[in-house]
């Protein structure tokens, strides 16, 4: 076996050993996000969800569309779950139909927010100075617009539409992401490992992407997986209050519009609590995922508690 | 203090200045006649040449940013033009709902911050006991219950099943106002949106609380002798709640943004109505009126707020 075969073979076994120690790692996560129990429950949950999304057509068993004029306003039976709206469309169906929505609104939402605030956040706390001043106050300004009312705002001026919902939410929620990056990327900056990639002459982008953002990776998934279960809500909100997916798209917030006037709040309760519970469900099982993620992906105890 | 106080402010400056020209340039990209929102209605519509020396007046023949400075001086005179749908000046009709939505937004604060201090407290010093778990859950579902559902579910137990409460409104129509009647169209309101904000504050509190109660000097404070009780109430308690002063500044915006909807369900004539009704009348003098009152309420909210926070916490005067 000559030098350089050995060599190599070394190589092999100490990526080997890095790819090893990365599974673990994971393992551990993974190990100590199952331990908390409504954290599991809600990942099943939403498993589920988006299966029901997936399959949607067959789940629903009737066009959420169609319009029933032999059943307006028919309380559940066998032919309909959850019976009809006052248009006669299957309440069962536009439930289901629903998740497609709010899911959707919450993963697409959440990712172009994620994407701006972490660069913003990234940028802010390595170079520091005028530029991070900059970015901070624009932070800041975004921040005293309170969230929903800008949101309701920007949608009436560029108008109502599910695209328009999910890009809204995105374009107007980074502020936290971008502080939280921030704060992280600026306690890292000076720390020996970056120093030395500095001084090996690795460039800024190579620095932050492979030093900074890994180790930001946690926090930042955590604080995404709670802003979809934010904008999950604002989406409800939004439709709830006859701004956002136009009818006759159906969302469970939409579905809850018809419950303010108070003869149907009393006399057809099967129109807005099944929608109401599933958003409450959904929003929750997304927290407590969120809540288990941050105990699994927190550092101090995950270098601490070794099992 | 001062110096850390002039600098708040200093640095708030930019920030509204940020947000006058954010507002401005929706106005600018509102569909239709930014000017018909501008000019005093009672000119009338008719009189083409009163209307061009009007507009001459107000700058609007000017390019932007000079525009920008003339609109900035009215709004700093308070003018904030006319709507576009009743014709009345916009500052007269938010100054109309400023202080029922303020009644609404301050009471939830007042009694979301009791509550949710006081739980988050007895949770963290009665740690992992029944009462620490249940608390820690039903925040989890406070958090995620959306406020149109519960005032919805609210409405349809305590007024339409029980008919306890009135199902919405401000008073009584056609009784004289009594503190007693106005109280019972508070209280649903103020339920929904202290129940969503007092949610956060009790992990807070309670994880504050927990840190302080490990500290070196509380561990003192029950070595000399100080009884369980009153080293919580003398020593950890208020060293707790100087972090939740941010926590609490913080709530403002989000209150606002829960008055919206809940106005709108308990037709509760504020500012948040003010702005559905707005948005759906296409209003946009009056929209972008409203946006600036928020903005402006939330940013003095934050200056109080750090303003507080150097008050209480005596490590930021070194500064």
């Amino acid at each position: 076996m000559n030098k350089t075969a050995q060599q190599l073979q070394e190589i092999h076994q100490e990526q080997d050993q890095i790819q090893t120690s990365r599974t673990k790692r994971w393992k551990r996560v993974w190990d100590r996000f199952v331990q908390y129990r409504p954290a599991v429950f809600g990942l099943v949950f939403i498993v589920l969800l988006i299966l029901v999304a997936v399959f949607a057509p067959w789940v629903a068993r009737v066009d959420p569309f169609y319009q029933d004029y032999s059943a307006l306003k028919a309380p559940p039976s066998a032919e309909h779950w959850l019976g009809t709206d006052a248009l006669g469309r299957d309440v069962w169906a536009r439930l289901i139909f629903a998740t497609r929505v709010s899911l959707s609104v919450g993963l697409v939402a959440v990712s172009i927010y994620t994407l701006i605030g972490t660069a913003l956040g990234a940028i802010s706390g390595y170079y520091g100075g005028l530029v991070d001043s900059i970015i901070m106050r624009l932070t800041d300004i975004v921040m005293t617009f309170p969230a929903l009312i800008i949101i309701i705002t920007v949608v009436a001026l560029v108008g109502p539409s599910l695209y328009n919902i999910m890009v809204v939410i995105g374009l107007l929620s980074w502020p936290g992401i971008s502080r939280l990056v921030r704060g992280q990327i600026l306690s890292l900056r000076e720390t020996e490992f970056v120093i030395s990639a500095r001084a090996k002459g690795a460039s800024d982008f190579y620095i932050i992407f492979n030093h900074l953002l890994p180790n930001v990776l946690g926090p930042i998934t955590v604080a995404a997986t709670f802003g979809i279960a934010s904008a999950i809500l604002t989406e409800a909100s939004l439709s709830f209050l006859g701004l956002g997916v136009p009818p006759p798209q159906p969302s469970w917030g939409q579905m809850l519009t018809d419950a303010q006037k108070l003869s149907i709040l009393s006399s057809m309760p099967w129109l807005w609590v099944p929608p109401g519970i599933m958003v409450s469900l959904t929003v929750l099982c997304v927290n407590f995922v969120g809540d288990g993620l941050r105990d699994a992906l927190d550092p101090r105890t995950l270098l601490s508690g070794k099992k | 203090m001062i110096n850390y106080i002039l600098r708040r402010i200093f640095i708030s400056i930019p920030v509204l200045i940020g947000i006058t020209v954010i507002v401005f340039g929706m106005l600018q990209v509102a569909p239709g006649d930014p000017v018909a929102g501008m000019i005093d209605p009672t000119i009338g519509n008719f009189d083409a040449e009163r209307i061009e020396t009007e507009r001459e007046k107000l700058g609007l023949d000017q390019p932007l940013p000079v525009q920008y400075f003339f609109w900035l001086g009215r709004v700093v005179r308070g003018d904030l033009g006319y709507s576009l749908i009743t014709q009345q000046p916009v500052s007269e009709m938010i100054g109309e709902r400023l202080w029922p939505t303020l009644k609404l937004t301050i009471s939830a604060l007042a009694v979301s911050t009791l509550v949710g201090i006081s739980i988050g407290i007895l949770s963290a010093v009665k740690q992992y006991s029944l009462l620490d778990y249940v608390a820690t859950f039903l925040s989890f579902v406070a958090v995620s219950l959306p406020g149109f559902f519960l005032a919805l579910a609210m409405i349809y137990l305590f007024a339409l099943q029980l008919d306890w409460l009135p199902t919405s409104g401000m008073g009584t129509l056609g009784q004289e106002a009594s503190l007693w009647d106005s109280l019972s169209y508070m209280v649903m309101p103020v339920a929904i949106l202290g129940i969503g904000s007092a949610a956060p504050l009790v992990r807070y509190a309670r994880s504050s609380m927990l840190e302080i109660l490990n500290q070196d000097f509380m561990v003192l404070a029950r070595a000399k002798g100080v009884r369980e009780w009153a080293s919580i109430i003398w020593h950890a308690f208020p060293n707790a709640l100087i972090p939740l002063i941010t926590v609490i500044g913080l709530r403002l915006p989000i209150l606002f943004a829960g008055s919206v909807i809940v106005e709108q369900i308990f037709h509760w004539q504020g500012l948040g109505t003010l702005n559905i009704w707005a948005v759906l009348n296409q209003d946009y003098s009056v929209l972008m009126g409203l946006e600036l009152i928020y903005a402006i309420l939330v940013l003095g909210a934050n200056l109080l707020t750090d303003i507080a926070y150097a008050v209480v916490d005596p490590r930021i005067k070194l500064d």
